[in-house]
């Protein structure tokens, strides 16, 4: 009896998955979203689900890193900078029925960058003087300076575009004007969306989609190996990663990210006040050793913070190549012939636990003890990012373009340079793309041969998805899992 | 009776203060702050300070203690930070999949050692006893989560008969869902059903060894008699203890497993909220699964009255 239950069982679920494969997707992904307004958490998770699948902005990052017209048709900006004129798309609706307009678009920043606003990139909207909506398809932003990079700034996961009428329930129920509705969250187990039929541009072609949170790596790999999800969103395991290669049913993606993957030093503790100091450390890094034993060869080695795949970047990996003889060289010019301790202290992330293991092994090469503490992320925001309590430390800067952080002297690696600052201050107030290049470029040599930070590698993405699954994003120009294009192969 | 009831009563309340306390300032102590993880690395001085002032943070710890207490006695758990929904619901959510699988996971574990317990006792010194003896050993020894990932990988991935984890939900169906917890339930009886198989043995070895059994079988009950009508009775005392731990056990320990399996269950709520230092959870699940620890002893306490009629007079 048990037996003929157990087949029935196990024939409906094989039946069912066969009828629902064609039309549905199930993405895994390590990390579940806290809640689910992108416009108050720093919680990348929140906009790999939601990102231009549910929510949009009035502009959008398509999968090479550029920056296109969004819920704004598209743009006049005045002859000083100072004002945006956007013409936004007329006819599209809020998921809820209620018409998307020039409103909305209003109390969307004015809601970032109020007062009491708990946006986690609420510099983004720090220059905007004012919001005014003209008629219901026009808005005009004016801002308090000229700010070359105000568009990218608006495609950002934390500038979507939120209506005032379900904005109460937006954690729990999120209503935007994207390709895809939010239908229902088992809290811990998956988060499901199905196709909104009333999208304003190309209609997703997908019925709809499941993330499925599956923390533990080997959990991952056996959901992936049982197909019982079809692809996993930046696969946690990279060990199992040539195993899905040899693998015909699957298909590994690897792309870049914006992530800079970071060895920083405390510029104002000693000894790493003193260049020679950092200079030593950069010089005893290993990064292709740490490229192959940490991420399994995902990666890009980079000299300086800048995404390598960013057409303004500049290859700086020179000015710190690895010379184990100039790092003891330069400790002793430093008068730390004989070395000295100090702390490295490791967020949980596996780029950082196990690439600090064998930054530890070479940095112990050319005399530095390092003394490892594994932290969780709650406790390495708490001492080294908050409280300036570490000599070094591994972090993966992910938001894009974030070169702007070494013009802030009281972030964690406190580098003080007025030089520097000045300089992003005109990036900043800079229109003419030829010459923003050219300063990006001189930002970036001045914190290479500054040798703020060690420069490891751009952080890879690998997700291992279906060979029939196509349109996913290979490389992570922001975090998102872009849905609006994805198909099933026939 | 009455006055063994009130003490009873008194000393649960006084645990319950004191394990509040050990809670709230245990956690108090621990590094990290809610709103700033919550932010992350780019977020602004003043937007963490609004989120904190959103959040109530910024009481004094004894008021926030206060707050909680009171709320926890009026039964209402608080909000969560992270997930900004009252904690009660997330708790439910999580109670409908812990629940059965504790309960599903005792009753394999029951089911298998008491006959396999009985077997090998009344065969002493037997192959079937020293058999019995090594596979219990045996069971105990194997960690749980690495038998786990074995039958994940013979029953899902190879011949596909389940899924590698995860939980469809109850809408879904009775069946479905009780399929989804079977691998996660086997995993955890294993080890707690070769225990309790061997606390079965031994107790009833024990017995066994009484005058009264002999007593009964020199008045000609066969030896099957005396085991059902005498012995097993009086060997369920410590057995019923070890059932009573058990189960404390797999409410609460189950998160291995719950991670092996993606299982949104209790352990890996509790587990999530620390790294999140979503404290309001982490105190208010602690709070509960004391409260359901003492329950159970309670429980436990009354069946030993039940099981052993003289403990019943001398209360």
């Amino acid at each position: 009896m048990n037996r003929v239950i157990f087949g029935t069982v196990a024939a409906a679920a094989l039946l069912a998955g066969a009828t629902a494969q064609a039309r549905d997707v199930t993405i895994g992904m390590q990390l579940e979203p806290p809640h689910l307004d992108p416009t108050s958490a720093a919680a990348g998770a929140i906009d790999q689900v939601l990102y231009s699948n549910v929510f949009e902005g009035l502009t959008r990052f398509s999968s090479d890193g550029s920056v296109g017209p969004g819920l704004a048709e598209s743009w006049e900006i005045s002859e000083d900078g100072l004002t945006y004129t956007f013409t936004l798309r007329s006819g599209v609706t809020f998921h809820d029925g209620t018409d998307f307009e020039a409103s909305d678009v209003t109390f969307s920043l004015d809601r970032a960058r109020a007062e009491d606003s708990v946006n986690a990139q609420k510099a983004l909207f720090a220059n905007i003087a004012s919001t005014e909506a003209v008629d219901a398809t026009t808005v005009k932003v004016t801002l308090t300076n000229p700010q070359g990079n105000f568009l990218f700034n608006m495609a950002w996961g934390d500038a979507v575009i939120v209506a005032p009428e379900s904005i109460e329930n937006i954690k729990s129920n999120p209503v935007g004007t994207g390709a895809f509705e939010f239908s229902d969250w088992k809290q811990g187990d998956s988060i499901s969306l199905k196709r909104n039929e009333n999208y304003w541009g190309e209609a997703a072609r997908l019925d709809g989609a499941t993330f499925k949170f599956i923390s533990d790596p080997t959990a991952a790999f056996a959901a992936m190996m049982a197909e019982d999800v079809d692809a996993f969103y930046v696969y946690p395991a990279p060990e199992n990663l040539a195993q899905f290669e040899a693998d015909p049913r699957f298909t590994v993606l690897a792309g870049n990210t914006e992530g800079e993957t970071i060895l920083a030093m405390n510029n104002k503790l000693p000894p790493f006040d003193n260049k020679l100091v950092r200079q030593a450390v950069s010089h005893a890094i290993d990064r292709s050793a740490i490229i192959d034993g940490a991420m399994f060869g995902y990666g890009t080695p980079i000299g300086t913070h800048f995404a390598p795949h960013n057409p303004a970047y500049v290859d700086l990996t020179g000015n710190s190549n690895y010379d184990p003889e100039k790092a003891k060289a330069l400790l002793a010019e430093a008068g730390f012939a004989d070395g000295f301790a100090t702390t490295l202290k490791l967020p949980p992330p596996s780029y950082a636990r196990r690439g600090g293991e064998i930054i530890a092994a070479q940095l112990r090469e050319v005399g530095i003890e390092t003394e490892i503490s594994n932290l969780e992320w709650a406790q390495w925001l708490e001492q080294a990012f908050k409280g300036y309590d570490y000599g070094l430390t591994i972090v993966s800067h992910t938001e894009p373009m974030d070169i702007g952080i070494y013009a802030r002297p009281e972030y964690y690696f406190q580098y003080d340079n007025p030089d520097f600052q000045q300089l992003i201050a005109d990036l900043d107030a800079e229109n003419d793309p030829a010459k923003r290049t050219e300063m990006m470029q001189e930002a970036q040599k001045i914190i290479s041969e500054d040798y703020v930070n060690a420069y490891l590698f751009q952080l890879a993405q690998t997700s291992v998805v279906n060979s029939k699954l196509k349109g996913i994003w290979p490389d992570a120009p922001t975090q998102a899992v872009d849905l609006t294009a994805v198909y099933w192969e026939e | 009776m009455l006055r063994y009831t009130v003490l009873r009563t008194g000393s649960l309340l006084i645990s319950l203060v004191v394990a509040s306390l050990v809670i709230f300032f245990t956690l108090e102590v621990v590094p990290g702050d809610p709103a700033s993880f919550m932010l992350g690395i780019n977020a602004q001085p003043e937007t963490i300070a609004a989120l904190r002032e959103e959040l109530g943070l910024n009481l004094s710890p004894w008021a926030r203690y206060l707050g909680w207490v009171t709320g926890l006695a009026q039964g209402d758990l608080g909000v969560s930070y992270t997930y900004r929904t009252p904690v009660a619901e997330i708790v439910a959510e999580r109670l409908v999949i812990s629940l059965p699988l504790a309960g599903y996971a005792l009753a394999l574990t029951i089911l298998i050692a008491f006959p396999v317990g009985i077997w090998a006792a009344t065969r002493r010194g037997s192959v079937a006893d020293i058999s019995v003896m090594g596979a219990t050993q045996l069971g105990i020894a194997i960690p749980n989560f690495w038998f786990a990932m074995l039958m994940v990988l013979v029953f899902a991935i190879n011949l596909r008969w389940f899924s590698a984890g995860g939980f469809p939900g109850w809408e879904e169906g009775f069946w479905v869902s009780i399929k989804a917890l079977t691998l996660p339930a086997i995993s955890l009886a294993l080890p707690q059903a070769s225990i309790l198989a061997r606390v079965m043995r031994s107790s009833l070895l024990d017995t066994l060894d009484q005058d009264y059994i002999r007593t009964a079988r020199a008045k000609g009950l066969t030896r099957g008699q005396a085991l059902r009508g005498h012995a097993l009775r009086n060997a369920l005392i410590p057995v019923l203890t070890i059932i009573g731990l058990q189960f404390s056990f797999l409410l609460a320990g189950a998160i291995i497993i719950e991670n092996v399996f993606f299982l949104p269950g209790l352990g890996r709520l509790v587990f999530q909220a620390i790294s999140q230092r979503d404290l309001i959870v982490v105190e208010s699940v602690v709070m509960l699964l004391v409260f359901a620890v003492i329950m159970v002893n309670f429980l436990v306490d009354l069946a030993y009255s039940w099981v052993d009629p003289r403990l019943r007079g001398r209360r």
